[in-house]
């Protein structure tokens, strides 16, 4: 627990609020220290525990990677190389599999989803109290260590991803194409709005549903490591019972946590490959 | 959990990073990949390929074997055929020059006979002339008898 006099309730809003960056209400800009300044902050305001980790996590993955790449060699490969490879490999192989048109973007962008995600996720892994505690120290209010449980953060992915399907359902089959494809299908013409509305469902239904299912699967997640933490502070009976619960749930997140930025990577390769294809 | 500017921030970063990793991430290691890929590809053509070679160089050495063994067979025939021959001509040669040896021995014998026969001759003539003369010169006179003499050494 973060201080003795927090109670249950409030321990769980602390874990859940983001550390946020915005226009305070005395007309200054700085960190809301509590849940309502954070919400009257409005829309122009940035959670710094999320882009930050992010970002940072970001960078790993790109450092790593592109100090593999520098020095890739097609001789024996070794140590931190065979690791890479083998990540490219899987995603290469992925993307062979449900991509069929030709677009050199897709390759990178399904591995940038996948490992960036993944780290992201992993993040939930770390004990529940050790950054927000640092974070204490340090002088900051909160700090949200697993980005993918704020829904900005999904939402900006699947949105971004999102308006790529956008961009080359355009490209590939023109506007006139795309259009036709929300509006003649599956009644024909005559059946416009019921199309419009089906294939308007349709479309809206991904970026949602990839955003909403990453967030909800991780926030869900960090729910129960917060739960669970908060048994460590009903003597030393439950504290033990929470410290095996809590790595029985890590064992079996570690799975979600895969699981999760494989499902993003792979919707978002078919998303686009139904983008490409000009025959409906 | 409000939706907020964060929204923005984190799409730019993504396609930042999608876009660092199109470019300075992705295609370096397909790159060495594919390459591996076609160099083990490669090694393994070449590994078949020296198989077939080995293959075929062994049935080539086999043939050679084969060839020189008929050859040096053929040799040693030979060699032997000549061997027996020379030996032939080698008894001939030797058979030729034993006869001609004992013709001649026997012609040089024949030879002496006749020479010793005739000094024989002459040399019995003279004994006996000797002998007659001892006997006659007592009682004939040599000249007297020379006719005598001579139809004996005549007859002799």
């Amino acid at each position: 627990m973060l201080t003795e006099a927090l109670t249950s309730s409030e321990y769980i809003k602390h874990h859940l609020q983001n550390l946020t960056f915005g226009h305070l209400p005395d007309g200054s800009w700085g960190l809301a220290h509590t849940a309502e300044q954070a919400k009257e902050m409005g829309f122009w305001a940035i959670n710094v525990d999320t882009l930050g980790m992010s970002i940072f996590l970001g960078l790993i993955f790109l450092f790593l990677f592109r100090s593999v790449a520098k020095k890739a060699t097609n001789g024996v490969p070794t140590g931190v190389q065979n690791f890479v490879e083998w990540v490219v490999e899987f995603i290469d192989t992925s993307v062979r599999g449900s991509f069929s048109g030709k677009n050199d973007i897709v390759a990178p962008l399904a591995l940038t989803i996948f490992v960036w995600i993944l780290l992201m996720n992993l993040m939930d892994l770390l004990p529940v109290d050790w950054v927000p505690r640092l974070a204490h120290q340090l002088g900051l209010p909160f700090f949200r260590v697993v980005s993918s449980t704020d829904p900005n953060a999904t939402f900006g992915i699947a949105l971004s991803v999102f308006f790529l399907v956008l961009y080359y359902s355009v490209k590939m089959k023109g506007v006139g194409g795309f259009v036709g494809e929300l509006t003649l299908h599956p009644f024909g013409k005559y059946g416009l709005p019921a199309n419009l509305f089906l294939e308007g469902v349709n479309l809206i239904a991904k970026p949602v549903s990839l955003a909403l299912r990453l967030f909800g699967n991780m926030y869900a997640g960090e729910m129960i490591f917060i739960l669970i933490a908060l048994m460590f502070g009903g003597g030393i009976g439950l504290a033990a019972f929470g410290g095996v619960l809590q790595w029985g749930w890590a064992v079996f997140h570690i799975l979600i946590v895969l699981l999760q930025a494989f499902i993003f990577m792979t919707l978002t390769i078919v998303y686009l490959d139904m983008a490409h294809q000009t025959s409906h | 959990m409000n939706i907020n500017a964060t929204l923005i921030g984190q799409s730019i970063t993504f396609f930042v990073f999608v876009w660092f990793c199109m470019k300075y991430v992705w295609p370096p290691i397909m790159h060495a990949l594919n390459e591996r890929k076609k160099q083990i590809a490669d090694g393994l053509a070449a590994g078949e390929r020296g198989k077939h070679e080995l293959e075929l160089a062994s049935k080539h050495a086999a043939a050679n074997l084969q060839d020189a063994k008929q050859k040096a067979a053929e040799i040693i025939a030979q060699a032997e055929k000549r061997a027996v021959q020379l030996i032939e001509e080698a008894k001939n040669a030797a058979k030729i020059e034993g006869d001609r040896l004992i013709a001649s021995a026997q012609a040089s014998v024949a030879q002496e006979t006749v020479r010793a026969r005739e000094a024989l001759r002459s040399q019995v003539a003279e004994l006996a002339v000797a002998g007659a003369e001892k006997i006659l010169r007592r009682e004939i006179d040599a000249k007297a008898h020379a006719d005598l003499l001579n139809a004996i050494q005549d007859e002799l």
